[in-house]
């Protein structure tokens, strides 16, 4: 599969997922500059974390400008895969290709630390690999990761089956203690009504190497690129 | 015209200074000009107190890149074709007046010394010192300090992966912020920050210039207790934008890396603005420039040319194009959105002239400006050393048995000791993908990107000792940094350092200085790793107490295969726990100084001591038993002693412990809680215990048996018994 991996003034870790899909999983992937307008050449598009213009004014309101992001949604509305990772996450959200915001951790301070996450219901060709109710652990890095939305959104997202991750213990349940950002209901990741564009706050990407402690993120890499396989074939 | 106090005051010139001076010129300094070289030859830029005791280090080797004090940062070659760039630097009184943004620019100064070598920051390192966080004033400055530490490093992407945080009463009112960065660079591509070729272009990229700053490396660095100028001062604290940094970090990196042929010298702008990044670079050029300041992009109208000199606005380099690439280098800022205006043309006629509008408004000689006059004083060893230093700690009485578990908790509860994952998590530390030793171990271990390399970075200094003496307190920062990244498998080979103390003019303050510095020098000596790159930080004081000596070791060590790193953590159960380089019994003189006395006792005496050579055969042999693969874990003993540090293996691997040595011999306390140099708790590969005894017995190493991990949490050392749960308590308190 071809990736491309949108590269905002301010993102960082275009690298990592660069790394992982290209070193690690042998991917073909190209890191774009923001103002790239043509996405026809790639099967999947990675807007990775980062601090897009410094997440000065709200996190992601000044990206979902850059001139890539018509691209995105023209990419997005054909449904083909699109994943946003913690900043790229609040720029869909800004984008309005999900639903909902990113607004700061409860505890008002940044996180870095490792979270454990349960796949929910929910088709999405990003973690259809990943059984229901199974749990992957990957890391968080954010000051800003406490999904926020009205109850009858978050009604919605979980009556279509949409909350595609949730915060949980390692045994897969879900606390108040698990939960390190004060997310509503522990949500770490959602999907459009289509399932092709998918928005989490973790890091797949840094869950790459055991190396760096854990390979968990590549089971969504790999639910992307078997399916591919499995419609060539 | 006679120039009047006030004038000089305000750039922290000595009248004697200012005659020299004249005497050089042949002539009085016009106002900009007065503020260029009063800037250049403060202690911060020219290092007048401190450059004759900074000869002392070794420095230099096979495998330095840089030679010392020449570069923004010191380059070690690591074989294929890359080099390691470090180097540590302050930003205390910045920091003592506005916490979070003096610890932010302070983070973002020391990265743009790094990509200003070519290299890409890998990773960053903070040494941190406060007064007793139960204060009000020193809690803020440590939620300040660590939160612009997050903020500006969280934004840049790179890895904040190590550091210390110490609290003692001798910090209050003055913090030490030191911050370390790490790069690797490709060795071709390494920049240099100088200026040469007639007709070369000096470009001014990234942010405009400001008004902040002003007097930041005069008036606040070189000269005691800001905090009674707080008011005043504050304008002289720079506001980061490192959304900035971050462009110029990604275009100063692609312009080194890939297109190096079209520049010839690349310069962070620091302390006194363009004032000594042009200076520098034309005095390391053996150059010249004429400056037209007009070029020179400013954020508000009405500056005058000593503003736009002497400001220190962030975020901003100095790039030396070759003429024929001007318009290159200039696209390819373009494409980062970054401004990048020409200023001025190299010359050759040894000075830096200054014009506004084709008036000239200054005129410095380099070869005046960059040699400061230096001091050379004789130090007084300061007199309330004599009464600690021969205090017998002997008459103290002894720990009882019954107490120890106590003891144990209480130290592990200690902000000096108890663990820092409430302030690493607040930082990223795991951007790029290279972290496989996290911060909370010995030193945090990162892989090389792209091979199967490793690098092992701490940073250490215990000042209490250094303050008890600072010779053998110094040799021990740097003991201690090498053992750290020996525990991990790594071998030590280059240091940098940040030597922070208070007013040099003291002349007990001097005598501190001095022999830290030469304590350091030897113990690099017998270590083997050079000095690459520092920083001084004098001045350090409150109420006309100077703070503890404190010269922060930085340290790099080198591994062939990073995926052999070792960890601190009891990992599994039923494995060998070795002591290596000491027995049970500790003389009371290990408590000098200890975390032990002052917690417990109430005091700091005593005189610390470290045999440097046992010291080094302790790491070969570590090193020598890693490479066999006779070892699982290795954690060095330092604060607490060495029931902290065996507490500290259990709670990070999540196996418990069980002592089978009895302490029978000696005193208690200090079997237990004494800080004795050189020790490292490990555990064994099965069935490896015969060969480290051999190992052991060849190098001159003592070795002893303390017991086995255990399948359980249950911790028990001699009288102490507790658990896994108990000890987390204590030390999780999260400061």
């Amino acid at each position: 599969m071809k990736f491309a991996i949108v590269r905002f003034p301010g993102t960082w870790s275009d690298r990592d997922c660069y790394h992982v899909l290209h070193n690690v999983l042998e991917q073909q992937a190209e890191i774009i500059w923001h103002r790239e307008t043509d996405l026809s050449r790639f099967d999947a598009v990675v807007l990775p974390g980062g601090f897009s213009y410094g997440d000065y004014l709200r996190t992601g309101a000044i990206a979902r400008f850059s001139p890539v992001m018509e691209a995105v949604t023209t990419f997005a509305e054909a449904g083909k895969p699109v994943i946003g990772i913690c900043n790229g996450f609040q720029v869909l959200c800004e984008s309005h290709l999900l639903p909902g915001a990113l607004i700061r951790n409860q505890s008002l301070q940044f996180r870095c630390e490792w979270a454990y996450l349960r796949r929910e219901g929910g088709a999405t060709p990003w973690a259809d690999g990943i059984r229901d109710g199974e749990v992957i652990r990957v890391p968080i890095s954010h000051g800003e990761g406490n999904y926020f939305a009205d109850n009858r959104t978050l009604d919605e997202l979980e009556l279509r089956g949409r909350v595609v991750f949730r915060y949980c213990e390692a045994s897969g349940e879900v606390t108040p203690a698990s939960n390190p950002n004060g997310s509503a209901r522990n949500i770490a990741g959602i999907i459009n009504a289509r399932g092709n564009v998918l928005g989490m706050m973790p890091h797949p990407e840094r869950a790459g190497e055991e190396l760096v402690g854990g390979s968990d993120g590549n089971r969504m890499w790999e639910s992307l690129i078997g399916q591919a396989v499995a419609a060539v074939r | 015209m006679p120039v009047d106090q006030a004038a000089l005051d305000a750039v922290a010139l000595s009248r004697a200074e200012y005659d020299v001076l004249v005497q050089q010129l042949g002539r009085e300094p016009n106002e900009v000009e007065l503020g260029m070289f009063g800037s250049l030859w403060s202690e911060h830029c020219g290092y007048k107190n401190s450059k004759p005791l900074l000869k002392l280090f070794p420095s230099g080797g096979d495998h330095i890149l840089t030679k010392v004090g020449a570069e923004n940062a010191g380059a070690i070659d690591i074989g294929d074709g890359l080099c390691v760039v470090m180097k540590v630097e302050s930003h205390n009184h910045p920091s003592a007046i506005e916490p979070y943004q003096g610890a932010a620019t302070g983070v973002g100064g020391i990265v743009r010394d790094i990509f200003a070598m070519g290299a890409y920051p890998v990773a960053i390192l903070d040494s941190l010192r406060f007064g007793p966080p139960d204060d009000p004033q020193n809690r803020f400055l440590f939620d300040g300090v660590v939160a612009g530490i997050g903020g500006y490093g969280n934004c840049l992407g790179i890895p904040t992966v190590g550091g210390e945080v110490h609290f003692a009463s001798a910090y209050n009112g003055n913090p030490l912020v030191n911050a370390m960065c790490v790069g690797i660079a490709q060795t071709a591509r390494l920049q240099s920050a100088r200026a040469t070729g007639e007709g070369n272009v000096l470009l001014l990229v990234g942010a405009d210039t400001g008004r902040d700053g002003i007097h930041g490396a005069s008036g606040l660095a070189s000269r005691t207790d800001p905090e009674a100028r707080f008011e005043e001062m504050r304008p002289a604290v720079q506001v980061g934008n490192p959304f900035m940094e971050k462009l110029l970090m990604e275009a100063c990196y692609e312009l080194a890396s890939e297109h190096g042929d079209w520049i010839v010298g690349l310069q962070d702008l620091g302390a006194a603005g363009l004032t000594s990044s042009v200076v520098e670079c034309c005095a390391k050029g053996g150059s010249g420039a004429i400056l037209d300041l007009e070029n020179v992009p400013r954020r508000e109208q009405g500056m005058t040319p000593y503003e736009v000199m002497l400001s220190e606005s962030q975020e901003r380099m100095l790039v030396v194009a070759r003429k024929e690439h001007v318009d290159d280098v200039k696209a390819l800022f373009d494409h980062w959105e970054l401004h990048c205006e020409p200023i001025g043309v190299v010359t050759n006629t040894r000075e830096v002239v200054i014009r506004e509008h084709g008036v000239e408004v200054a005129r410095v000689p380099f070869d005046i400006a960059t040699e400061p006059p230096q001091y050379r004083r004789n130090g007084v060893r300061p007199q309330e050393l004599a009464a600690l230093n021969t205090f017998d700690l002997g008459s103290r009485p002894d720990l009882r048995p019954a107490e120890a578990t106590d003891v144990l908790l209480r130290l592990l509860a200690r902000p000096n000791i108890a663990s820092k994952r409430g302030v690493f998590r607040q930082y990223d530390h795991q951007v790029l993908n290279n972290t496989v030793v996290p911060p909370g171990g010995d030193a945090a271990v990162l892989r090389v990107p792209g091979t199967n390399k490793g690098f092992a970075v701490t940073t250490d200094c215990n000042g209490r000792l250094c303050y008890l003496d600072p010779y053998a307190g110094g040799a021990i920062a740097v003991a201690e940094a090498a053992r750290n990244v020996v525990c991990t498998g790594a071998t030590p080979v280059a240091v940098t350092d940040c030597l922070n103390f208070g007013n040099p003019e003291k002349l007990d303050v001097y005598y501190t200085l001095e022999h830290a510095v030469r304590g350091i020098a030897e113990a690099c000596l017998v270590f083997g790793t050079p000095v690459v790159s520092g920083n001084v930080s004098l001045y350090n004081e409150t109420q006309g107490r100077p703070v503890y000596p404190t010269p922060v070791i930085g340290i790099l060590g080198i591994m062939d295969d990073v995926s052999k790193a070792l960890r601190a953590g009891f990992e599994a159960a039923d494995r060998e726990i070795w002591l290596l380089g000491g027995g049970l019994e500790q003389s009371v003189d290990a408590l000098a100084g200890s975390e032990y006395l002052e917690a417990i006792q109430g005091m700091v005496a005593g005189l610390p001591r470290i045999n440097l050579e046992a010291e080094r055969r302790l790491q070969q042999l570590v090193l020598r038993a890693h490479s066999e693969g006779l070892l699982a874990s290795a954690h060095d003993c330092s604060d607490g002693g060495l029931a902290v540090a065996l507490a500290e293996c259990v709670m990070l691997g999540g196996h418990g412990f069980t002592g089978e040595a009895a302490f029978t011999a000696g005193r208690l306390d200090a079997a237990l809680f004494g800080e004795g140099q050189g020790r490292i708790v490990v555990s064994l590969q099965p069935g490896s215990a015969d060969r480290l005894r051999t190992l052991g017995a060849e190098t001159g190493v003592p070795v002893a048996k303390l017991g086995q991990t255990a399948r359980g949490s249950e911790f028990t050392l001699g009288p102490i018994t507790t658990n896994a749960a108990a000890m987390l308590a204590a030390y999780e308190s999260l400061l």
